[in-house]
């Protein structure tokens, strides 16, 4: 029997990004919020301090700060015709938990979305024609939103991580030295860019020697000290190289723990519970309302919170779950006839590589950061023509350092053992002369791509698995190699002593990490027959539940998704603040 | 805050059935309010006394000792570790029981005036009143008035832990003959209003000298040396004089009044005591008597300059990898540090006192940064204790002390293994890898 806490105008499920923006600008608004976070409370000091931090074996491969998957995980297969098994090691990608998540262990790279991605079906339709939306049983839409409406709230979330970086189209006006493809921004970046070392140096002359336009990565790791619009302070990059999968212990890298916790923590109207996880939505009888949600700490004691407004804001592939097992959404997607919404268009990010190793150079790969690369966006979302191409979609290519951390980033040419003394021996030769373009896809939805609840597996609690049916479909691939095969040009270019493609090529496979982009679900869109919730990532069906995070992606494009639904939660806090907190109820009309 | 109230009107109609069978007694314990939500707190529109008594209360800075780690503002319970033994903060929230619900305005002001508590017992200078004797009667009244108004909470502190004979209370009638004089604020006409405020401040509920003056082997300010810097609890409250290396000669008067509005200026951050004081009391002050404040500090004459023998060449050599290797991450090399963020280390006074005892505690224990309205952010150095042996320390000490213009005495191992001693801290590292997942 649940014990009954006091109401509060709103509870927030998951505490990464997304939980820690809606908390400040709802708490800024007057309101008495509760977060409710699984895992535990986390601080730079007291868990990624400087005199610990950059431990490679603890943090990236003894999992320290991800989901620990023998408690809870989902199960994988690539097609229905498969049965899904526990995902029982983290790999392809690596699940956050407690108190700022992946938002604690990502890189940094924060990117917008190009404006013809956000119309995906009907921008593509028009110019290569209807047959290239549905090519592949692809079931691309348009996301209901504009890059207009979104570009204000872009620029809030550069100015709380004080974005390092260059713009290319300031207001409609081209920027040398920036991403001359970018949508409009209204500002320039808040902080200027990282300093490039040789690597990327090297890349950018002969990317320009081709005639591409390279840029410095826009990062959240900062060049320089910055003050945000909250007071926080973020400090200046070491280019230690231990970002993604690490915290950063010299507070240098944009995260909820540096950039709005200091804040929010203060409030008085604000409560946070750690170790406390959500099990399902509670709703009035007729499924029209929510009533607060059901969770349970770490002594098993089990909590009804109500709350006036819940806000979804764990990672995707928990929001969509908690939808599922809650039934409230609309309709689980059916992959069969094409019905239903929860679930549907799940994607991922198809990423791939170029090793490139050099004898006259010293690239020096242990200076980095998460997001210290130059890098080229031509072949990115419709920067380029596709006609004949086979695709839609398209990718960055970036000559990236993001550390040269020891298990890890040890670079061998092609047909070195993977251990032994011939590999020592080209792992000594190679590691201070060699480095990676990374090569980084969208991901289009397709029919067979979904997520829905397993029928077999259940986790401690009880309560069914989420099973992931994934694989990359032609265009994915056929993409990957056109990307490919372009970062491979600009490598030769690069005159290294030889160079390794290493291809997306087959299935995909849950084992070798990738990247922990996982897109859909829960997807936002115009109505309620193709999506989950309105371009406020408000419930079509229950109003007051609000979803949030790369689940509204109606498919993935070519950037790191964090930016956007960075820029998707401010919009979606500025539509409860101004219209909903007045009337609440639905936003849009269906 | 009228959205919120319709909000909650909704939402009270939804949840009335499950409301009317609400059982809070296994309810997760609500986190204590914190000082600063309880001193931000505005008083109800016109009443005047409340708020003088808010203000007063915000000078003295009464929250940072008569609160708790982890508990509630004002209740007490605070343990300060004098040199005497170990004495804990009474309660000052209006529990009649616990707290001081009971007292009267006249009981107040005698402890306040003349440090004797309802019964007359003498009080332990632990609590100032040897600087709060300037402080009016009737702001003492207001300051009771304000107490009166904060939540109650019913809870006892533990006993004080004083060995013999410092438990012998009557001892302190024959310190406050020798240390103690009962007077009230005696303004100086020669000077400007704005100084006469600031003394007040700094020498009144302030009660800035009862760390930063060097106490005698009684714990009375030294006389002759005001604001020379003082040693206690095992840190070195830094000299706030016009010494222009170990002082603060070379700050402005609005270098001064940012380090205690925001908790850090382009020279120095708080950390430490300090961080307490600036966090629940000059933070929340006004600008006008932060003016005041500096405006007396700058007048404050300097200290005697001290030469410092020259450190160790060997020292110097092995500090200045060590420094490359675990400070210049965030205080860059040649110690130029981040201004605001992580302090420059060429220059500082904090790290040039004669005693080097701050410094020691900063690098063994770690510090962090105040969190103040404007700057919330608590930047921290991390222990170094796990991490670095006695020599290691000492030597990045004496680099730090003698480098990039600074000059202060030599650290010795020595010196590292009593603090180390007193602070208990061990040499494992903070968090073990065994609870790590494969």
């Amino acid at each position: 029997m649940a014990t009954t806490l006091k109401p509060v105008d709103a509870v927030i499920v998951g505490f990464g990004w997304t939980g820690a923006i809606l908390g400040q600008q709802l708490c800024d608004a007057g309101l008495d919020v509760v977060a409710l976070e699984r895992g535990p409370w986390r601080d730079t000091a007291t868990d990624w301090a400087t005199t610990f931090a950059q431990d490679e074996l603890r943090y990236m491969w003894r999992h320290h700060l991800f989901q620990n998957v023998t408690y809870d995980t989902l199960t994988i297969r690539n097609n229905t015709g498969q049965d899904a098994l526990p995902m029982r090691r983290l790999g392809s990608f690596l699940l956050g938990t407690g108190v700022g998540s992946g938002g604690v262990h990502w890189n940094g790279q924060i990117w917008r979305f190009l404006p013809s991605d956000f119309q995906a079906k009907s921008h593509n339709a028009q110019r290569y024609g209807k047959k290239a939306v549905t090519d592949y049983d692809l079931t691309v839409q348009d996301w209901g939103i504009t890059y207009e409406e979104l570009e204000p709230h872009y620029d809030k979330f550069d100015k709380l991580c004080g974005t390092s970086g260059k713009a290319g189209n300031l207001k409609g006006q081209i920027q040398p030295g920036g991403n001359p493809f970018e949508g409009p921004r209204s500002d320039e970046y808040p902080t200027p860019p990282m300093a490039q070392t040789y690597g990327p140096t090297l890349f950018g002359q002969a990317a320009a020697n081709m005639g591409y336009h390279p840029f410095p990565h826009p990062s959240g790791n900062l060049s320089q000290p910055y003050v945000n619009p909250l007071g926080c302070q973020i400090g200046e990059c070491t280019y230690c190289g231990f970002c993604e999968k690490f915290g950063c212990g010299n507070y240098s890298k944009a995260s909820p723990q540096t950039t709005v916790l200091p804040y929010l923590m203060r409030k008085p109207n604000f409560l946070l519970r750690t170790e406390s996880e959500v099990l399902r939505i509670e709703t009035t009888a007729d499924k029209k309302m929510a009533t607060g949600v059901t969770y349970v700490d770490s002594s098993g004691q089990e909590y009804f919170q109500p709350a006036g407004m819940v806000i979804l804001s764990a990672y995707i592939l928990h929001n969509v779950r908690l939808l599922l097992l809650s039934g409230i959404g609309g309709q689980p997607y059916d992959p069969k006839t094409g019905e239903g919404v929860v679930g549907k268009n799940y994607a991922y990010q198809t990423t791939s590589s170029v090793n490139l190793f050099f004898d006259d150079k010293l690239i020096n790969p242990f200076i980095g950061a998460g997001s210290h690369a130059t890098v080229i966006d031509e072949f990115n979302g419709d920067n380029f023509d596709h006609a004949g191409l086979g695709f839609i979609g398209g990718g960055y290519i970036g000559g990236m350092i993001t550390g040269g951390r020891p298990i890890e980033m040890i670079y061998t040419p092609q047909g070195t053992p993977a251990w032994g003394l011939e590999w020592k021996k080209a792992a000594a030769k190679n590691y201070l002369r060699s480095f990676a373009l990374s090569i980084h896809g969208a991901c289009m939805s397709h029919r067979g791509n979904y997520l829905d609840l397993d029928p077999t597996y259940r986790d401690a609690f009880g309560r069914p698995m989420l099973r992931m049916t994934f694989d990359f479909t032609d265009n994915e691939h056929k993409m990957s190699d056109y990307l490919t095969a372009k970062a491979a040009g600009v490598a030769k270019a690069m005159n290294p002593r030889e160079i390794k493609v290493n291809g997306r090529k087959g299935s995909w496979s849950v084992v070798p990490y990738q990247t922990t982009h996982n897109t859909g679900g829960a997807i936002m869109g115009d109505n309620p027959k193709a999506s989950v919730v309105n371009k406020y990532l408000q419930l079509w069906d229950v109003p007051n539940v609000f979803s949030m995070g790369a689940g509204a992606y109606p498919q993935n494009a070519g950037y790191n998704p964090t930016g956007t639904l960075a820029a998707l939660a401010y919009h979606s806090a500025d539509a409860i603040k101004a219209q909903y907190l007045k009337a609440p109820g639905p936003l849009v009309q269906a | 805050m009228r959205r919120a109230l319709a909000l909650a009107a909704v939402l009270a109609l939804g949840t009335a059935g499950i409301a009317a069978g609400q059982d809070q007694s296994r309810a997760p314990s609500a986190p204590a309010f914190s000082p600063f939500n309880l001193l931000s707190r505005p008083v109800p529109p016109g009443q005047a006394q409340l708020e003088r008594g808010r203000q007063l209360a915000i000078q003295g800075d009464c929250a940072a000792c008569h609160t708790r780690d982890g508990g509630e503002a004002m209740a007490g319970g605070l343990g300060m570790n004098t040199p005497f033994g170990v004495i804990y903060t009474p309660n000052l929230t209006p529990d009649a029981q616990t707290g001081i619900g009971q007292w009267t305005p006249d009981q107040f002001y005698r402890a306040m005036h003349e440090g004797k508590d309802p019964q007359g017992r003498f009080l332990y200078p632990a609590f100032p009143y040897v600087y709060f004797t300037q402080i009016s009667r009737a702001d003492s009244d207001a300051i009771l008035a304000y107490l009166k108004t904060v939540p109650a909470v019913n809870y006892t502190p533990p006993a004080n832990r004083m060995p013999f004979p410092f438990n012998i209370r009557a001892l302190v009638w024959g310190w406050n003959l020798l240390f103690f004089r009962v007077h009230d604020f005696q303004p100086d006409p020669s000077k400007s209003a704005e100084w006469n405020r600031g003394a007040f401040l700094v020498t009144g509920p302030g009660h800035c000298a009862q760390c930063h003056t060097p106490s005698n082997i009684l714990g009375a300010n030294e006389t002759g040396k005001p604001f020379r810097g003082g040693y206690l609890d095992n840190w070195l409250a830094p000299d706030l004089t016009a010494n222009s290396r170990t002082g603060l000669g070379g700050w402005s008067q609005g270098e001064i009044v940012e380090y205690l509005k925001t908790g850090r200026n382009p020279r120095a951050q708080a950390g430490g005591p300090m961080a307490e004081v600036v966090s629940y009391s000059t933070s929340l002050m006004s600008d006008a008597d932060l003016n005041a404040i500096a405006a007396y500090l700058k007048s404050v004459p300097a200290s005697p300059g001290a030469t410092a023998a020259s450190p160790d060449p060997g020292a110097m050599k092995r500090g200045g990898e060590i420094f490359s290797d675990a400070c210049a991450s965030c205080h860059l090399e040649a110690g130029k540090g981040q201004p605001r963020f992580f302090p420059p280390l060429g220059g500082d006074n904090a790290s040039q006192q004669a005693n080097p005892g701050s410094v020691i505690h900063f690098i063994l224990a770690g510090g962090r940064t105040a969190s103040t309205q404007s700057r919330p952010s608590p930047l921290t150095m991390p222990s170094f204790a796990w991490k670095l042996t006695d020599q290691q320390i000492a030597d990045v000490a004496t680099y730090v002390r003698n480098s990039w213009g600074n000059s202060a005495a030599s650290v010795s191992a020595h010196d590292v293994a009593r603090l180390r001693g007193k602070l208990k801290l061990g040499t494992s590292p903070p968090t073990a890898n065994s609870g790590d997942r494969g």
